[in-house]
Order: structure tokens, then C-alpha cells, then sequence
């Protein structure tokens, strides 16, 4: 059977030259990078290099960069310890409603230290008005964090134009950019931001590694209190191998997401246009142009999400969805809620992710196996009949 | 280990029983598709036993599993013996359901209650008698740490003091 994996969003393959890259601080370079003996130097060189080839990625100064164990700690770290740092100017921040859970949740956290936080909404494709966010700023606004690019929908934000305002009246504008930092351009110089987060295992690095990019200057408190490692902001001895991946993988992104995109779009845009004209009742979600380039999102009406994957997956082909069943928590996407859909609509999400290794003929295959998958949900489907009978519920 | 066992991928990928009933003596529905699963039971009667019983579900791999584990079971039992088949006979009939699937499992058995409710209540009313549907509420499971959820009405998850412990219709 053929297999396609189209789930980039959740976990990218480690290119070989980067587990290459690895192997040796997997064994003989083993030293810890604040040792000041020979075994030290080893590591610590490799670290400082691998700063460098991350501070490349994003147009950044090596020593603004604070390795970190991922988007989620990068994203933490950011609005917990900005906004901390901060709070003799006041406690108030403002995030987007579609934020990835590690920005929302860090924000509820600070909600019961005793901040208010203002979440901006988005229009229907996703998009953070960034007028909103200028009427939401007050006083004593310490704090702006909304992602460059939603992984759930691809929609990239106005992040230039929001940060216009926020240089403005000075204050610090942290950006997620765990979806789109090695798969599109990012320049923090560019973009205006003041922090930045992103995450190795997105752009075929290792789990377990990311950044957060902090614009000299700006204040954090940090969260891991230990040792002076990433300049006493970020306590504990160094994942040496994992950065060293994650270095490595920013080298090649830098190198290669020119190329990349001019794979991934066209393979994006054959899914975003023909699997609507080949199933009845598929709504794209997300912005139709300005999305990310490998990343195409719907909800299929009548049928729900996890049931999709599953047969899906029995045919060899891997996606995600944002349905209340595949959350665990039971609860549908606040993404896709966000963007005004009901729930009953967003039951259906179906999110596919490719990476460079994807051909058409891997397109072809999904095209295929999308609509007898389905047919046969739908024959099954209490909302279907209901809606064949009635002509209610649709979209 | 998969998140389904062969026993539950078996029923979802061939699920017995899928489809209405023309002229049904009983209809259940059960769920709400805010919440991700609803399941429609038909049933047909032939000397106080479930001659034919079919089902549609809107839901994930688990409610698919287990409205076709129902109607399997449910066939050929009498409707006292088919309100007595609880959601933990159906979850353990399928070799085990993921704990946060446990309500999957409740939405099946209660839409098979409901349509011998449906039609013991026609019954009824053609005798000119009352009748008081059976079909109960059975416990849930907290999503996201699994303990058993309290009757009181709460949502919130009393071990894990997780807020969103249920789907809640009507946000």
C-alpha cells in the first residue's frame, strides 16, 4: 500500500544530515558545555555554532537567541516571563483567539496572577485585524503576543503591521512563529517583533528543541531558575545533541525554503482546489492565498474528523483534524470556532501538511481515497440523512 | 499500543447493522453532534423481541464501534433484556474502549433505551395508557485525567480540577 504522511503540522521527519549532525554529541562529545576543561570546549563550540545557524534562520543575533525544549517552553517563557518582567508597568496583555494553547493558557496562568488579558478576535479566514489590536492596547499594556502563522488553518498574520503600533508606544510584541520559522521567511528585523518563538520538529529537526529569539533589551523573567546557561535566563545543563540538530536543520531551512516552497505551493493549491469540486460540502479553512505554503485545511459537512483520519489511515495516508473527539479534551478546535464555524461544522476538520518529499503523485493518491472515505461516513451519517431529506444543516 | 484494539477497529471499519428502518416500531437518538457523537437507533418488534435493530452514528472510530457492537448485541433480545445492556457490557464486548471513550460507549446503549422507549411509549398511548421512559444517564469519565465525573450537574472534574470535563451544549 502506498503510505503519505501529510501530518507536518504535528511532527516533521529529521533529515538524514541532521541526525548525522547529532550522532557524535550522542557519544564521544559528551562533555557539558560549562566545563571549562577540553571536554567542555568541545561541546560548548558546537553549541555557539549551532546559535549561529539558528540566529540565521530568523535574521537574528546569535547571543539573542535562548535554546529551549520546544515551541510550548519557547511560548511560555515568552508571555509568562515578558510579562512578569514587566508588571511594575502594568498588567495587562493581549493575545489572538486563535493562538496555540501554550500562548493561551500561559495568558490564563497570568490571569490568576492577577493580569487581564484582551483576546483579539479574527475575521472568517483567521486574520487579526491589526486596527483590533491598536483599540485593545491601554495604558498599561505590558504585553502583545500573536502568532505569525496558525498551524491549524495556515492563515499568516499581519505581524509588520500590528508591530508598527506596538514600536510605537514600546511595548514588547512577542510573535509564535513555531509554524512558519524554516518554512517560510522570517526576519525579526523585518517583522518588527520583539520576541520570537519557533520549534525544531517543524522544520525536520528534532523534538524537543526550539528558541526563543529576544530582541536585546527587552526584559524576561526567567522560568527555570538554575544555573547562568543562555545567559542566566534559562537554568539547566544544555540538550547539546538536540541543539546541534536543531542548528543544523536552521542551516539546511535557511539553504533550502526558497526551493521548498516552490515544491510545497503548487501540491497545496491542486488539494485547496480540487478536493472541494470532488467532494460536495468541503469548506476551506483558513486564508485561501495567505496560508502557509505546504498546508491545506477543510471541514468536510456531516461527518466527524477523527473517524476521517482513521480511514484515512487505513488506506496509508496520515492527516490531523480538529475535531472535539481527536482533542481529548472533547471540545472542537477554538480555532475553527474562532473563525465563526459551528460546532457541528468544525467536527468535520480534516487538516493535511506536506513536506518537500511529497510528489503530485501522492496528491493524486489522497484525491482518490478522499471520496469513497467520505461516502461511506456520510452513508452512516444520521446529519447526512437529515439533511438529504430535509435539505437542513447545510452549509 | 494503538488507541483502538483489533476488536473496536474491526467494528469500525465493518460495522454491522449501518441504516434505517423503513417504517421503524422505535426510533432513539442519543448525543449531539456539538459534542463530536450522536447516534439514531431504529428498531423493529416482533413478539416482544428486537426482530431488527440499524443505527446512524455522526462520530469518531469509538461511537462507530459501538453502535455496531449495540445493534449486534441487541438483535434477537427481548426489550426487558435490551434495557438491561449497560455501557460497560457494550465497552467490554469490545475488548476495552480508551477511558476518554467511555462516553461513546453510554451514547450507544442510551440510543438502543431511548427506541424501546419510543416504542413502548407508542404502545402506551394506543392503549390509552402513560408510560414513563426508562432510558438513564449513566457516569462519565473525565477526558483528561479519566476519574469517574460526579452527578451533581458540575462540569468540572473534581480529581484533576479540569473546568472543561464535559462537553457542554450552548457555549
Amino acid at each position: 500500500m502506498r503510505k503519505v504522511y501529510l501530518d507536518n503540522a504535528a511532527s516533521t521527519a529529521l533529515l538524514p544530515e541532521v541526525k548525522e549532525a547529532m550522532l557524535p554529541y550522542l557519544g564521544e562529545v559528551f562533555g557539558n558545555p560549562s566545563s571549562l576543561h577540553d571536554w567542555g570546549d568541545g561541546a560548548r563550540v558546537a553549541l555557539e555554532e549551532a546559535r549561529e545557524q539558528v540566529a540565521g534562520l530568523i535574521g537574528a543575533d546569535a547571543e539573542e537567541i535562548i535554546f529551549t525544549s520546544g515551541g510550548t517552553e519557547s511560548n511560555n517563557f515568552a508571555v509568562k516571563g515578558i510579562a512578569l518582567a514587566q508588571q511594575g508597568k502594568g498588567k495587562h496583555v493581549i493575545v489572538s483567539a486563535i493562538e496555540h494553547f501554550s500562548v493561551l493558557h500561559s495568558a490564563r496562568t497570568l490571569e490568576k496572577w492577577g493580569f487581564e488579558v484582551t483576546e483579539v478576535p479574527v475575521d472568517k479566514y483567521g486574520v487579526v485585524n491589526p486596527e483590533d489590536v491598536k483599540k485593545a492596547i491601554r495604558k498599561d499594556t505590558v504585553l502583545v503576543s500573536i502568532m505569525h502563522a496558525n498551524g491549524e488553518i495556515g492563515t499568516i498574520e499581519p505581524i509588520k503591521e500590528i508591530a508598527k503600533t506596538t514600536r510605537e508606544l514600546k511595548i514588547p510584541f512577542h510573535t509564535d512563529a513555531v509554524a512558519s520559522a524554516g518554512t517560510i521567511p522570517v526576519n525579526v528585523q523585518e517583522l518588527g517583533v520583539d520576541a520570537l518563538s519557533l520549534a525544531g520538529s517543524m522544520f525536520y529537526g528534532p523534538k524537543g528543541t526550539g528558541a526563543l529569539w529576544l530582541r536585546k533589551g527587552v526584559r524576561i523573567m526567567p522560568l527555570l531558575d538554575g544555573g547562568i546557561q543562555e545567559g542566566g535566563r534559562r537554568g539547566g545543563t544544555e540538550n547539546v545533541p538536540g541543539i546541534i540538530g536543531l542548528g543544523k536543520a536552521a542551516e539546511i531551512a535557511t539553504a533550502q525554503i526558497q526551493s521548498r516552497i516552490e515544491t510545497l505551493t503548487p501540491l497545496r493549491d491542486r488539494l485547496l482546489q480540487e478536493l472541494p469540486s470532488k467532494v460536495a460540502h468541503v469548506i476551506v479553512t483558513g486564508h485561501p492565498q495567505n496560508r502557509l505554503p505546504g498546508h491545506a485545511s477543510f471541514c468536510v459537512e456531516f461527518i466527524e474528523g477523527e473517524a476521517m483520519l482513521m480511514l484515512l489511515n487505513s488506506r496509508g495516508i496520515a492527516v490531523s483534524s480538529g475535531s472535539a473527539c481527536t482533542s481529548r479534551a472533547l471540545k472542537a478546535s477554538h480555532v475553527l470556532i474562532a473563525l465563526g464555524l459551528s460546532h457541528e461544522i468544525a467536527q468535520g476538520s480534516v487538516l493535511f501538511t506536506l513536506s518537500p518529499d511529497n510528489t503530485s503523485e501522492d496528491i493524486d493518491y489522497v484525491l482518490e481515497a478522499m471520496p469513497p472515505v467520505v461516502e461511506r461516513l456520510r452513508q452512516m451519517s444520521p446529519l447526512y440523512a437529515k439533511f438529504i431529506k430535509t435539505g437542513q444543516g447545510g452549509q | 499500543m494503538p488507541v483502538y484494539n483489533e476488536k473496536v477497529m474491526d467494528h469500525f471499519m465493518n460495522p454491522r447493522n449501518v441504516g434505517e428502518i423503513e417504517n421503524p416500531d422505535g426510533v432513539g437518538e442519543e448525543g449531539n453532534p456539538v459534542c463530536g457523537d450522536m447516534m439514531t437507533f431504529y428498531i423493529k418488534v416482533k413478539d416482544d423481541k428486537l426482530e431488527d435493530v440499524k443505527f446512524k452514528t455522526f462520530g469518531c472510530g469509538a461511537a462507530i464501534a459501538v453502535s455496531s457492537m449495540v445493534s449486534e448485541l441487541a438483535k434477537g433480545m427481548t426489550l426487558d433484556e435490551a434495557m438491561k445492556l449497560t455501557p460497560a457490557a457494550v465497552a467490554d464486548k469490545l475488548e476495552g474502549l480508551p477511558k476518554n471513550k467511555l462516553h461513546c460507549s453510554n451514547l450507544g446503549a442510551q440510543a438502543l433505551h431511548r427506541a424501546i422507549d419510543n416504542y413502548r411509549e407508542k404502545q402506551a398511548k394506543a392503549n390509552g395508557e402513560r408510560y414513563n421512559p426508562m432510558a438513564a444517564d449513566d457516569g462519565h469519565n473525565c477526558p483528561h485525567c479519566h476519574a469517574e465525573l460526579a452527578e451533581d450537574g458540575t462540569t468540572a472534574c473534581q480529581a484533576c480540577s479540569s473546568e472543561e470535563a464535559e462537553c457542554v451544549i450552548g457555549e
